[in-house]
């Protein structure tokens, strides 16, 4: 059973030993005729999600069920072994990359300290799509370097405050001190919370020149925020949260890289959107979350689709946020046809083509309630 | 109970039909002294386990419904503070209010018992009772934390009275509908059990039990297309709940069988959003009635 535990160990679900301890307990009483009863057993003491029941299963089958022992080491327990391996080796370049010295893998060499204002001035406002080599490896370690704050919501748990309802049980413990009487009272108030952010970005072909870099921005502001979650769509939604979760930000990216299939393809916003709505909006948008969606509006779906989920995006959001790269030009007009299906159910339509665009988005994630009564678009700006 | 076979048959004695799995989870549950984690869509029963137990093991049922916010004072304990203003004012009409301590008005007298205490602080020679969670999702993280620590040991401690302490730990039912993760520290605590949608025989069984007056023809075609509907795009499925809801909807119009029309008036018992109905009665009932009948 031990070794067992340790098998479920090897593919990343997580067992404590007294969760070990409590299966010898529980196979203390049952039946040993039925195996199934085993496997239950064995189930609701060592499993705690639903994603792991699957592995689960298998492991057990392999595991506990192989009638023959040199069945099992003939060919199942390869099999299992090579899944195991893969996991393993998975985490074990993970942490070669934390021993290295935090480059990016492209060895480019840090920004260099003397570099003058000016210069990072006009990295600043320079188009992602214009960023080569050196440059990008710059612009890359700033975007890295920056801080996400998401504005503060008032949940409903009662903190003591200075100002706010009275608190009975507090005034009544200080009114003790002075015989009984309430003289001075104690308040309290609302405590304020993090708001979470969901973060929906299209990686498809037409925003090829943005999205590795803004990929970075992801994953950045997911490790910086307290509550992320990331997808990321062409024509399909993929989450892309646990990957983000690696240590090393390049074996990140080459992760999420690996889990979506359709980089650089088609666009259908619309079913992406539909996608995030029925799969993910109820688990993910709770608590009064922001949404950022990262496209740049060409869209192959149907534009009704479009428009009917970002309605109810609208809905179950606090706020939605657009950033659009090709806001950034100033002949831009938002003409096709899907941003035109989409813009009336948008709080702020905003740029993000360079490092000042970013920047302003942090300003503005962090006084969210400030323009919810006249949302901010942009309308355009001297170049 | 004694056997997984007993806990299986005695809840289908009390009309809730449960699999094995569920059930092997109930039986360690009792036999362990685990609190026992419902997850699953809504409407697929996580609730009722928890009413069936307390009928079957004849415990009272205690019931903390979660929601944002909830605090110590709702879930467990709050001082009744008019009485202890007026004890306030009694002891200084007789003159010793100077003399007001703490053990005058923070007493057990004064202490009004909220869910989470009643079900530890159990009157003398009763059973321990049931205790349900529900929807602990709904609840906040600071909450989740508080109750880690109650789950744990099953005592409370109260900074004016003391520690008390479960003389027998109650036997505790934690659902949730997952619409945000429940920390896997309070998970490993307890036994986990999914809770999916039932099969077409399972729920057959289960709206016999529940809805007699209905006849073996109706309930099946009920079931089927219910099932049907489940396998559709929809932004909200019908759980078994709504089976239920739809089949009494139909015995009180004294429907004998289905027709897309009855399926278009009724519609609202199983879907509860618009563009669910809409999918549907633009596309999908008569499609799915007879897909559905095809399958009996």
């Amino acid at each position: 059973m031990v070794l067992f535990a340790r098998l479920l160990r090897a593919l990343g679900i997580g067992v404590t030993s007294s969760q070990v301890q409590d299966w010898v307990d529980a196979v203390g009483h049952l039946d040993l005729r039925h195996k199934a009863d085993f496997r239950e057993a064995a189930q609701a003491v060592l499993i705690t999600r639903r994603e792991d029941l699957e592995w689960f299963r298998a492991a057990f089958a392999l595991f506990f069920v192989a009638r023959d022992p040199r069945e099992l080491e003939d060919m199942e327990l390869g099999l299992l072994v090579q899944r195991i391996t893969r996991r393993v080796q998975k985490s074990r370049v993970e942490r070669e990359g934390d021993d290295s010295d935090g480059g990016d893998g492209e060895g480019v060499p840090e920004p260099d300290r003397l570099q003058t204002y000016s210069d990072t001035d006009v990295l600043r406002r320079k188009d992602f799509a214009d960023l080569e080599g050196p440059e990008l490896a710059q612009v890359k370690a700033m975007i890295r370097k920056m801080e996400w704050r998401l504005d503060v919501r008032r949940t409903r748990r009662r903190v003591p405050a200075r100002r706010g309802a009275i608190d009975l049980r507090r005034s009544l413990r200080k009114s003790l001190g002075r015989g009984g009487e309430l003289v001075e009272w104690a308040y309290r108030n609302r405590k304020t919370k993090r708001r979470p952010l969901a973060l929906i970005c299209d990686i498809s072909g037409s925003m090829e020149p943005y999205s590795r870099i803004l990929l970075q921005f992801m994953y950045v502001a997911s490790r910086g925020l307290e509550k992320t979650e990331a997808f990321v769509f062409g024509t399909r939604l993929t989450r892309i949260t646990r990957q983000l979760k690696h240590r090393d930000v390049d074996l990140a990216l080459r992760s999420v890289h690996e889990e979506i299939e359709d980089f650089g393809g088609g666009t259908r916003i619309g079913e992406a959107i539909r996608g995030f709505n029925y799969r993910w909006s109820r688990r993910v948008l709770g608590e009064g979350a922001a949404v950022l969606v990262i496209s740049d509006g060409w869209d192959r779906g149907d534009p009704d689709i479009l428009e009917r989920e970002m309605a109810r995006l609208k809905r179950s959001a606090y706020r939605v946020i657009w950033l659009n790269p090709l806001l950034g030009s100033p002949r831009y007009e938002p003409l096709t046809r899907g941003i035109q299906a989409a813009l009336p159910h948008i709080d702020d339509f905003l740029p993000v083509h360079n490092l000042q665009s970013l920047e302003d988005l942090g300003l503005h994630l962090q006084k969210l309630a400030r323009g919810r009564r006249g949302p901010s678009r942009w309308r355009g700006r001297a170049a | 109970m004694q056997s997984i076979d007993e806990v299986q048959e005695r809840l289908r004695g009390a009309g809730y039909v449960a699999d094995r799995g569920l059930a092997t989870s109930v039986f360690l549950a009792l036999r362990l002294g685990k609190p026992l984690f419902l997850e699953g869509e809504a409407g697929v029963g996580k609730t009722e386990v928890a009413k069936v137990l307390s009928l079957v093991l004849d415990r009272p049922l205690i019931r903390l419904q979660c929601y944002e916010g909830l605090d110590l004072q709702s879930a467990v304990y709050e001082w009744n503070y008019t009485q202890q203003i007026l004890q306030i004012r009694m002891l200084e009409a007789r003159g010793a209010g100077a003399q007001a301590q703490l053990e005058d008005v923070f007493s057990r007298d004064f202490l009004l018992k909220r869910p989470l205490l009643q079900a530890i602080d159990q009157p003398e020679g009763e059973p321990a009772p049931v205790l349900l969670i529900d929807e602990l999702d709904r609840a906040d993280e600071e909450f989740e934390a508080y109750l880690l620590e109650v789950l744990s040991d099953f005592q409370i401690s109260i900074p004016e009275l003391g520690t008390i302490r479960a003389r027998e730990a109650p036997i505790v039912i934690v659902t949730s509908n997952r619409t945000r993760e429940i920390h896997d520290a309070l998970k490993r605590r307890c036994l986990y059990q999914w809770i999916d949608y039932p099969g077409f025989e399972k729920e057959i069984e289960i709206v016999r039990r529940k809805v007699p007056g209905a006849s073996e023809t109706l309930a099946r075609e009920v079931v089927g297309f219910v099932q049907e509907l489940r396998g559709e795009d929809l932004f909200k499925r019908p759980g078994v709940a709504e089976s239920l809801d739809w089949l009494n909807a139909l015995v009180a119009l004294d429907r004998e069988t289905l027709s897309d029309e009855i399926i278009g008036d009724t519609l609202g018992v199983l879907l509860k959003y618009q563009d669910d109905v809409e999918l549907m009665r633009d596309t999908g009932v008569a499609r799915l009635l007879e897909r559905s009948r095809a399958a009996l």
